[in-house]
């Protein structure tokens, strides 16, 4: 017997599942969505906007919130970290089938929902969630610009804006609560780390 | 990849492309993802188009889904009906029947300074008009009642110079203004009651400026001012790129119905 066997080098308790620039993107898109939600709520909201007043302001912050949005996003483009995530979320396979088939049964057995780095659910919401931020910020560019487009258009587009803007926050809400019950995955937003139980259960098929 | 690359993160960017491709699912499969962000857009532009009919049906349903509401939340919803509250300031000072006054000066004859005992011992007139605002909510068949605002012009005698009126609030910012001619029309008031009830703090009471041909950001709330001017003085909105002559339906871009021929 040797003296110095060493066991084999145990796997580390965590795996990395963010680098800073996700980290980073995710926060800057989160604060602005918040400026967003908040000044909208103020300019909304009967009881905050007689709380709140102040309207020229309001609507000063929320239309320069609303036009940075997207600015995270396209910065976050020059990182190589960042445009894999967004490859992984734009692809769908069968095990992505799979798993919505089992979030529409209500089926919540970790084996019935495989999952890449991302699960189906989350690579819908992020899919939805830019294409409605896009329509907000056009819809939104056609009522802050009113002399660029035709006369009707305008009220049109603050139908949309209204009501995109009220689903925006239901499903937002959605996003939030889903956070909060998952302690681990808010964990890996804020120091990039996940444990490496919690990423096979919750994610098997990522290889991180 | 396995954990050494934790290690060492930044592998060849090659390789990394080629493991992704080989090891994981997520990197295969077919882009339902940026078929979901282009169907929304698309779905976003055809809610534009299709506004117009959409918005009629729905405003008929939550006007009648708000008469029937003991929550009031519908009103919180988009085009839910009902006043929506705007105000430029952070807070609006109340003011009681014992300490409001309303000021006549500028280019006239006879300056003057109305208590609202004044006010509500003039001859008081009623119209039943649609209220709408520039920014898309229309209130239908909103009666108001006040004073004509062409009296308390004549009472005080308008010089020949004078060309303009100028509205100005105790909420210390807020401002409008009407050319003469605007202002002596039949359907301009200094408003005290509203929807058959005295005007709410919140609503711009005691007193308010109501003109019915015009979008409401026309209708100054908490008025306290009255000054006849050699020239229009742009309002409060007016300096943010409203416009001053603001007949409903025929300014600020929008065709609504006209409220008040």
């Amino acid at each position: 017997m040797s003296p110095r066997t060493d066991a084999p080098p145990a796997a580390p308790a965590t795996v990395r599942r963010f680098g800073p620039a996700q980290k980073w993107v995710h926060r800057t898109t989160a604060a602005l969505t918040g400026l967003c939600v908040f000044t909208a709520a103020c300019l909304y909201v009967p009881q905050l906007a007689q709380l709140v007043g102040r309207r020229a302001l309001v609507v000063t912050v929320h239309e320069w919130s609303g036009l940075a949005l997207p600015l995270p996003f396209l910065a976050g483009l020059a990182s190589r970290a960042f445009r894999a995530d967004l490859r992984r979320l734009d692809r769908f396979g069968p095990h992505d089938r799979a798993w919505l088939r089992a979030a529409l049964r209500r089926d919540k057995r970790p084996s019935a929902r495989p999952a890449g780095k991302f699960n189906a659910g989350q690579k819908l919401y992020a899919a939805w969630i830019a294409g409605a931020t896009l329509v907000m910020l056009g819809t939104g560019l056609m009522m802050w610009f009113t002399h660029l487009t035709p006369l009707m258009w305008r009220t049109s587009a603050t139908f949309v804006h209204d009501w995109l803007a009220l689903t925006i926050g239901i499903v937002l809400a959605g996003h939030i609560g889903m956070a909060l019950a998952d302690p681990e995955a808010r964990r890996g937003l804020r120091t990039g780390f996940v444990s490496r139980e919690w990423a096979r259960r919750e994610h098997p098929l990522w290889r991180p | 990849m396995n954990s050494a690359d934790e290690v060492n993160p930044a592998p060849p960017p090659d390789d990394q492309d080629r493991d992704q491709d080989r090891d994981e699912p997520d990197a295969r499969g077919r882009p339902v993802g940026r078929r979901v962000v282009l169907g929304t857009l698309g779905l976003g532009a055809l809610g534009v188009l299709a506004a117009p009919p959409l918005q009629r049906g729905l405003e008929s349903f939550l006007a009648a889904a708000s008469d029937k509401d003991p929550t009031g939340l519908t009103d919180l919803l988009p085009n839910g009906g009902g006043f929506r509250y705007y105000s430029v300031t952070s807070s609006v000072p109340r003011k009681s029947p014992a300490d409001y006054r309303l000021t006549v000066g500028g280019l006239v004859d006879r300056p003057a300074a109305y208590t609202l005992a004044d006010l509500r011992a003039l001859p008081q007139t009623r119209l039943v008009r649609d209220v709408q605002c520039v920014t898309g909510w229309r209130v239908p068949d909103t009666p108001f009642e006040g004073v004509r605002l062409s009296a308390l012009l004549d009472a005080a005698g308008i010089r020949p110079e004078a060309k303009a009126v100028r509205f100005t609030c105790f909420d210390g910012a807020y401002s409008e203004s009407l050319t003469l001619g605007q202002a002596r029309r039949a359907d301009v008031l200094v408003a005290l009651r509203m929807q058959d009830e005295e005007i709410g703090h919140a609503h711009g009471g005691p007193v308010r400026l109501y003109v019915a041909p015009m979008y409401f950001y026309k209708s100054a709330k908490w008025l306290s001012g009255i000054t006849v001017t050699d020239k229009v003085v742009p309002g409060y909105w007016e300096g943010r790129g409203y416009d001053i002559d603001a007949w409903v339906g025929r300014s600020n871009g929008r065709d609504d119905e006209p409220t008040s021929g």
